[in-house]
């Protein structure tokens, strides 16, 4: 604030003749000083992501769950079409077989291992 | 010494109309959220005040991580994802004050907030896209012998989503409440047992507060993981695969 005010003055005291280019000096600065809020603003923003993600248990429980959820998936979905066509047991073990890759799916996915293009194309 | 999953047993509280804790601690957490929003709102002004600016950032941080996610058009989901972190963090922070009851730590609170988003996903995803939804389960690139399995094990993924997304929080919740409520207990238990043991009562109790900071943590970061999963799959009902 204190900046400014004390430009002005030097303005008061001079002719207007270096008016203009005071004044662009002073928007040049001041895109300068943007610039840089807004950098500062998105060092922050994405030095806040690894440390929310370096919480190891966090990241344990989110893998497990990925995983165990695609097995689950799985397993429900074989006993529904069992119990639907009468196919016991072959739907649950096949589903359940699938449902293990969906869950190494998930798991590689959440890990980031597997860039998805469909994610990243897409943004 | 009380067991460390009574605190999630559900009491009724009015039988007749099965108005339990559980619904108790829901609509507590709905007005706290929006008592607080309306209060901190009221006198709304250019330069925010210390609570207008609080809920000032609240949008702003769920709005970011929205726009990052599915881009411009996906703030029309705006009001959702919202109101799911919202009552996802305050049902989170409620459950740790002493003695109040965690609505996360049941699974079927958080599998019905899952199917809710789910469900607008594939609501949505149908209504705007039609069958080129299903475009969602076939990868490009895939040899096409492979296509059917690869299929079926993207169709199961995308099925396991409610379930991952409901597990995640409902574990967190649970085995930190009950890890908090089993060191506390061997406070007690140490201190009983006598002679040397009570000496080493203070471990536990350190334990326990160290254990507190770790689930305020984890209360504010699965809220916010349980959004950014909300709004990434919110993108696959807006833009659906090739």
């Amino acid at each position: 604030m204190a900046d400014p005010t004390k430009r002005s003055d030097e303005n008061g005291r001079e002719p207007s003749s270096s008016d203009d280019a005071n004044l662009s000096a002073r928007l040049r600065s001041l895109d300068a000083r943007i610039d840089r809020a807004s950098a500062h603003h998105e060092v922050k923003e994405s030095s806040a992501r690894p440390t929310s993600d370096s919480s190891a248990l966090g990241q344990a429980f989110r893998l497990s769950a990925e995983f165990v959820s695609g097995v689950a998936a799985g397993g429900i979905v074989g006993w529904l079409v069992d119990r639907l066509f009468g196919t016991s047991p072959w739907g649950l073990i096949i589903c359940l077989i699938l449902g293990f890759c969906a869950g190494m799916l998930n798991l590689m996915r959440a890990a980031g291992m597997l860039k998805s293009a469909r994610h990243d194309e897409k943004r | 010494m009380a067991s460390p999953i009574e605190q999630f047993q559900i009491k009724p509280i009015i039988p007749v109309i099965n108005f339990t804790n559980s619904s108790l601690f829901m609509i507590g957490a709905t007005a706290v959220i929006v008592g607080g929003l309306l209060l901190a709102t009221r006198n709304r002004a250019v330069v925010p005040g210390r609570a207008q600016s609080v809920a000032e950032m609240l949008h702003d941080f769920v709005a970011n991580t929205l726009t990052d996610a599915t881009g411009r058009e996906g703030m029309k989901f705006f009001p959702l994802v919202f109101s799911l972190f919202m009552f996802v963090l305050t049902a989170n922070l409620l459950g740790m004050i002493p003695g109040f009851f965690t609505v996360t730590s049941h699974i079927i609170v958080t599998f019905a907030l899952a199917m809710l988003v789910i469900g607008t996903v594939v609501i949505y995803g149908f209504a705007k896209h039609g069958t080129h939804f299903l475009g969602l389960f076939v990868p490009s690139g895939v040899p096409a012998w492979l296509l059917p399995f690869i299929v079926v094990i993207e169709l199961i993924s995308f099925l396991s989503r409610p379930i991952s997304l409901s597990l995640r929080l409902f574990a967190n919740m649970l085995a930190g409440h009950i890890a908090l409520k089993v060191f506390a207990g061997f406070v007690v238990s140490l201190l009983a047992a006598g002679g040397a043991l009570t000496i080493l009562a203070p471990l536990p109790l350190l334990m326990a507060v160290a254990l507190m900071a770790l689930e305020f943590l984890v209360a504010a970061l699965q809220a916010y993981v349980f959004t950014v999963l909300t709004c990434i799959y919110l993108n696959d009902a807006l833009h659906p695969g090739h």
